[in-house]
């Protein structure tokens, strides 16, 4: 009864909300502008740029309901989601230690920082060769470039979230008997917190990012070969059905990456938002 | 519920048997950036802070009063000079000498009854008593229903009370407060300043005082101190023997809380840190002088 309550409460929220109904608009609005102008050829007699050259959207969406009845597409998708999220949590494991090491101690910040500065700028998929060369396994290569995507993010934020906590957090702690330790543990973890939040949530979409791109380059990983076509992750996926000239599967798997990805952001935000229960508003 | 009651009177009886301390500042000087570029802030400045009273002090905005604050409360050493406590030499900041900060320095992350548990956990004094003495803190600033709630869900005069409490939970012997009441409406700042009153009335702690609203310092203090611009130093000193509790309606009608007024604001330093400016301050002083001419 009561769960009945707030379901409906919540659905009564979503649709007088004019911001949901502004979504589904632009939505559709989009869906018929795709389909009629890759349809605009059939219609109007001449072909508009570029969109003429995309599959419809009710092209892709067969293939899509064709697609989720294969078991193969969702190899795909969970060998690229658990590439993504190797690399995600290792990048969370090193960088966040890194990130506050850099932001609490002047000495290793001094040293770190530079050869940091350096590297970050490059990009992750210019990693992608010299990953292959580094390691034993084409997987290991591809989680390590997944790792670069996310790692820079997550450290960048963890460094600028602790230096932004206000003086006086610490003065007041200092004035109230807190200990070293103590501060780390109250005033810079919690302080540091909504940073890391807002770094995960970045550096998962660029790992979705570079998981892609990378599967496309190093060819889908061993399991590629294994598996044939559809083995290699949703990369390999797309790449293999550009190969194989069939269109609507490429726009269907860049569908799936951004469905995916989204969906990836949005648990990771809620999770923030259940350990920053400070920021919520009202 | 007796936990509770046995809380209060042990705050209330460590209070009031100890009156806080005396803290006595001596010759003391504050020049920040090297040698040649130097700039002093603080001059020769000498006072006292006596025990059980309440210290204000007034000067124009950005006149070292806060460096003063850093000082007292150890987080910055005094380039010559010294400050004592109780004649024991400030080296660093403690426990004994608690600052509100200007704005709320509540910790975000923290629900009101953590933020006020926060000292003594940092001590590891989460005991029962403790956990009764905060109680009676959330109790007597009137924030018992918002215990679980974060800073930014309370209001701005809430947060100066949950701040309050924070620090008396720590049983300084000096309060230090730093304009704890500047940016707070006209209408929430004088609520907290006769809240403030009967909270210093009720414990009697040694208290320091910033403010640069003049009014707000004869209402509240025991003694004024008047302080000169860059390089900070005392101009004046005046004593305020106006009986407690006191009540903002009749200070302003009353003869004796005019003459203080006036007293201080021949002092140009506190012309400035009149309601809004010296045009008020000079209307004020044509009043009175008009007024004490009748009589």
């Amino acid at each position: 009864m009561n769960l009945v309550g707030t379901v409906l409460a919540r659905v009564m929220l979503l649709i007088t909300d004019e911001n949901f109904w502004r979504g589904i608009v632009s939505i559709v609005v989009f869906v018929m502008f795709w389909e009629v102008g890759s349809r605009s050829q059939a219609l109007f007699g001449f072909a508009f740029p570029w969109v003429s050259q995309v599959p419809p959207p009710t092209a892709v969406a067969l293939e899509m309901f064709h697609l989720i009845q294969q078991p193969s597409f969702w190899v795909s998708a969970y060998l690229s989601t658990v590439r993504v999220f190797e690399g995600f949590f290792a990048a969370m494991l090193v960088g966040i230690p890194l990130g506050l090491a850099m932001a609490v101690s002047r000495t290793f910040y001094g040293m770190a920082f530079p050869v940091f500065e350096v590297l970050r700028p490059i990009p992750p998929l210019a990693w992608v060769p010299a990953s292959i060369i580094f390691w034993p396994t084409q997987e290991l290569s591809i989680a390590f470039v997944t790792f670069l995507g996310a790692f820079f993010t997550i450290v960048i934020n963890v460094i600028g979230g602790a230096q932004s906590i206000d003086v006086r957090y610490f003065q007041a702690a200092r004035s109230m008997g807190s200990s070293t330790w103590d501060i780390f543990r109250r005033i810079i973890l919690p302080g540091v917190l909504p940073s890391i939040v807002v770094g995960a949530t970045v550096g998962v979409g660029i790992t979705w990012a570079v998981v892609v791109a990378a599967e496309m380059i190093s060819g889908g990983g061993s399991a590629g070969s294994v598996g044939g076509a559809s083995g290699g992750g949703l990369g390999f996926f797309i790449w293999n059905s550009y190969v194989g000239g069939s269109y609507t599967q490429i726009v269907a798997g860049m569908i799936s990456i951004g469905i995916a990805g989204y969906m990836s952001s949005a648990v990771l935000r809620k999770l923030g938002a259940w350990m920053t229960p400070w920021l919520a508003e009202g | 519920m007796q936990q509770v009651a046995q809380a209060a009177a042990q705050l209330h009886a460590s209070t009031t048997i100890s009156l806080g301390s005396e803290v006595i500042v001596k010759n003391v000087g504050k020049a920040y950036g090297a040698e040649k570029f130097a700039k002093t802030v603080v001059h020769n400045c000498s006072f006292t802070i006596e025990r059980g009273k309440l210290t204000v002090m007034i000067g124009p905005s950005g006149c070292g009063k806060s460096t003063l604050i850093r000082l007292l409360a150890g987080f910055e050493r005094p380039s010559t000079g010294d400050l004592f406590v109780d004649e024991k030499s400030i080296t660093g900041p403690g426990v004994d000498r608690l600052v509100v900060f200007q704005e709320s320095a509540l910790f975000p992350w923290m629900t009101t009854y953590d933020n006020i548990m926060y000292g003594p956990r940092a001590r590891g004094e989460d005991t029962p008593q403790m956990r009764a003495l905060a109680e009676t803190l959330l109790q007597k600033v009137g924030l018992a229903a918002f215990r679980r709630k974060y800073p930014s869900q309370l209001s701005g005069g809430m947060q100066r009370r949950a701040e309050l409490a924070r620090s008396m939970i720590n049983q300084p012997k000096v309060m230090i407060l730093d304009e704890p009441f500047r940016g707070l409406d006209a209408m929430t700042k004088r609520l907290m300043q006769e809240y403030f009153a009967n909270l210093f009335n009720e414990f009697r702690r040694t208290t320091f005082f910033v403010t640069t609203d003049i009014d707000e310092a004869i209402y509240l203090a025991d003694r004024i101190l008047i302080m000169t611009n860059i390089p900070t130093q005392v101009r004046a000193s005046i004593d305020v023997n106006l009986p407690r509790p006191r009540n903002v309606e009749n200070i302003t009608e009353s003869d004796e809380a005019n003459a203080i007024k006036m007293q201080a604001l021949l002092h140009e330093e506190a012309m400035k840190s009149f309601a809004r400016g010296s045009k008020a301050a000079a209307d004020f002083i044509e009043a009175y002088s008009k007024r004490i001419g009748k009589d």
